[in-house]
């Protein structure tokens, strides 16, 4: 009996061990292959300039415009994300600090609004679009992500803000400030590691998401210099590449994929960075 | 001065209550649009039999989502067998077996694992998992498929759903106080016994609820999916034939739903349909979730 309970334990020990550690071989195997074939694909024409003719028959020229396209959008959203996320999170925890309820309720309802899937957004977006006169256009992409991106932002910064003590803000108010000074002054200096995190966090879902952009923000081969003017991304242009039949243009969407799993990693990489930064200097 | 303290504590004030209200009314304000838009459709066809259809035939005003409804059941219950023991176990060791350091290396790898946008898993599916299927895994059962078909949607989406399953166990497991499983320890228990009869026991709704929004996600993911399951309008039994989810639907026909009477209504149906289903699931797991936190 004592025997069996032995390896048991052994046996489940083991199972879980490998079930984690399997994540770690998913992740270095996705990342593996996508830059082995990415790299062998790769070449500094192809980040420096815009589709040439014949590209999609495996002409020269490069996805630049899909690079620049997918940076401006995440740019725009995450701007705007930033004018909606910060004050909402900021509320959230400096006026509503003493009713635990609604707190609770409201980050029970952005955690419910996080998983409705970007196809959702997208469509929407695209009615909103309908509404508003507007076709497929860097304007209409962006407001799409950054519908996308505020619950996240949001909920990201509140997480951090959330831990910053009840006394500092008691400290602020026998001080004599204002709920507002107290909630930029005070707060948003202690959370900004949290702020920056949810700035990168929100970066890196605006760059990558490909549903949402789908209907809104068309797609080019040029570079968009106006706000009315369609944009190319990054992850519709490996999209509709790999549909390609000609094996050039498959080669590419995989060189693009490769730049977009770079772009990812150096967001995250710099967000773990920088939140760690700054933990260092906030008062607990 | 004091008066201009005020006065832009005043404005500002507007300013987070507006920003607050626009965020938590989102999800209203999707869904009436999405619902306006979907009108001339329900008026000429009740959502029940729209959704039990299954005959498909837009240019003759035919909507039946029945096999776009399968194809997604099919394709999420697939990558919910894959992905769920993957998730408890893992969430295990890492709550009960692992050391600090060595979750302070894995923290990172999930959160990366779930920052990957969904497209590069799509590449990786049409790379990796459509060729294994056709080379490998298909003689074994000895049928044959290119390869996109509903089983590679399924593992794909399978392992695009463990880092945020992960996420939500994890923190399940991490609410169970540590003084009941040294209690049960203290009583002779073997560690495995402990956790699977105090910890595991104790987490079941949290555990059923980090599954449920698993699914809830796995449900609505879109372009993964759709660059590999083929995209075949045929309900088929057979995992290795292709299927058409219903995030593939909306995906796939933008560009010509304008120019067919009431196909713009039917796609914008599909998203409400999306949107309702994944809403509620989300907000009743979580709710279950929030219940077990204040415990």
């Amino acid at each position: 009996m004592n025997k069996r309970k032995q390896i048991s334990e052994i046996v489940f020990k083991l199972i879980s061990g490998f079930c984690a550690y399997s994540l770690i071989g998913i992740l270095l195997f996705i990342i593996g292959i996508i830059f082995v074939k990415g790299f062998n694909a790769l070449s500094f024409e192809m980040i420096s300039q815009t589709p040439k003719g014949g590209y999609y028959f495996g002409g020269e020229g490069g996805f630049l415009n899909a690079i620049v396209g997918s940076l401006y959008i995440a740019l725009g959203a995450t701007f705007i994300a930033i004018m909606i996320g910060t004050p909402a999170a900021l509320f959230i925890n400096v006026h509503l600090v003493r009713y635990k309820r609604t707190q609770n309720t409201i980050r029970y309802l952005l955690d419910s609004l996080w998983g409705i899937p970007s196809i959702v957004y997208g469509a929407f977006g695209f009615t909103l679009m309908l509404l508003m006169g507007m076709n497929a256009s860097l304007l209409a992409g962006i407001i799409t992500v950054a519908l996308l991106v505020t619950p996240i932002m949001t909920r990201t910064f509140d997480e951090v803000l959330q831990t910053i003590p009840k006394g500092l803000h008691e400290a602020s108010f026998a001080l004599g400030s204002t709920k507002t000074e107290t909630a930029f002054k005070i707060l948003f200096k202690q959370g900004f590691s949290g702020f920056v995190t949810a700035i990168l966090l929100s970066f890196g879902r605006g760059i990558g998401d490909a549903a949402s952009v789908l209907f809104t923000a068309g797609y080019t081969d040029l570079i968009p210099t106006n706000l009315d003017e369609p944009a190319a991304t990054l992850p519709l242009a490996i999209f509709f590449q790999l549909g390609s039949p000609i094996p050039e243009v498959r080669e590419r969407a995989f060189a693009a994929a490769a730049v977009l799993t770079i772009l990812i990693l150096i967001i995250s990489i710099t967000a773990r960075i920088i939140s760690k930064r700054y933990l260092k200097t906030i008062i607990k | 001065m004091i008066f201009r303290r005020i006065a832009v504590d005043k404005t500002n004030n507007v300013w987070m209550v507006a920003s607050l209200a626009t965020i938590l009314a989102l999800p209203l304000i999707i869904g009436i649009g999405l619902y306006i838009k979907s009108i001339p459709l329900l008026e000429y066809q009740s959502a029940g039999s729209l959704v039990t259809s299954s005959e498909w035939l837009p240019s003759q005003g035919k909507f039946g989502f029945w096999p776009f409804i399968y194809g997604s059941l099919y394709v999420t219950m697939i990558s919910f067998l894959l992905s769920a023991p993957v998730c408890v176990f893992a969430a295990i060791y890492l709550t009960q077996y692992a050391s600090k350091r060595i979750v302070n290396i894995f923290m990172p790898i999930v959160d990366i694992l779930a920052g990957l946008p969904s497209v590069i898993y799509g590449v990786f599916g049409i790379l990796v998992v459509v060729p294994f299927i056709s080379k490998y895994l298909a003689p074994i059962f000895d049928v044959s498929t290119s390869g996109y078909c509903i089983l590679a949607g399924g593992i794909v989406l399978s392992i695009m759903s463990i880092p945020y399953m992960l996420n939500i166990m994890i923190e399940v497991f991490n609410t169970v106080p540590i003084g009941i499983k040294e209690a049960s320890l203290s009583l002779g228990a073997t560690s495995w016994e402990s956790i699977k009869h105090v910890v595991v026991k104790r987490s079941i709704p949290g555990v059923i609820s980090a599954f449920g929004l698993g699914i809830a996600k796995a449900f609505g993911e879109t372009i993964a999916v759709m660059m590999v399951v083929g995209n075949v309008l045929k309900i088929s039994h057979n995992p290795f034939k292709g299927g058409y989810p219903l995030p593939a639907l909306i995906a796939n026909n933008y560009g010509e739903m304008l120019s067919i009477p009431k196909y713009d209504s039917a796609l914008m149906f599909a998203a409400l349909l999306l949107l309702v289903v994944i809403l509620l699931i989300n907000i009743v797991f979580r709710y279950l979730i929030y219940k077990t936190q204040i415990k």
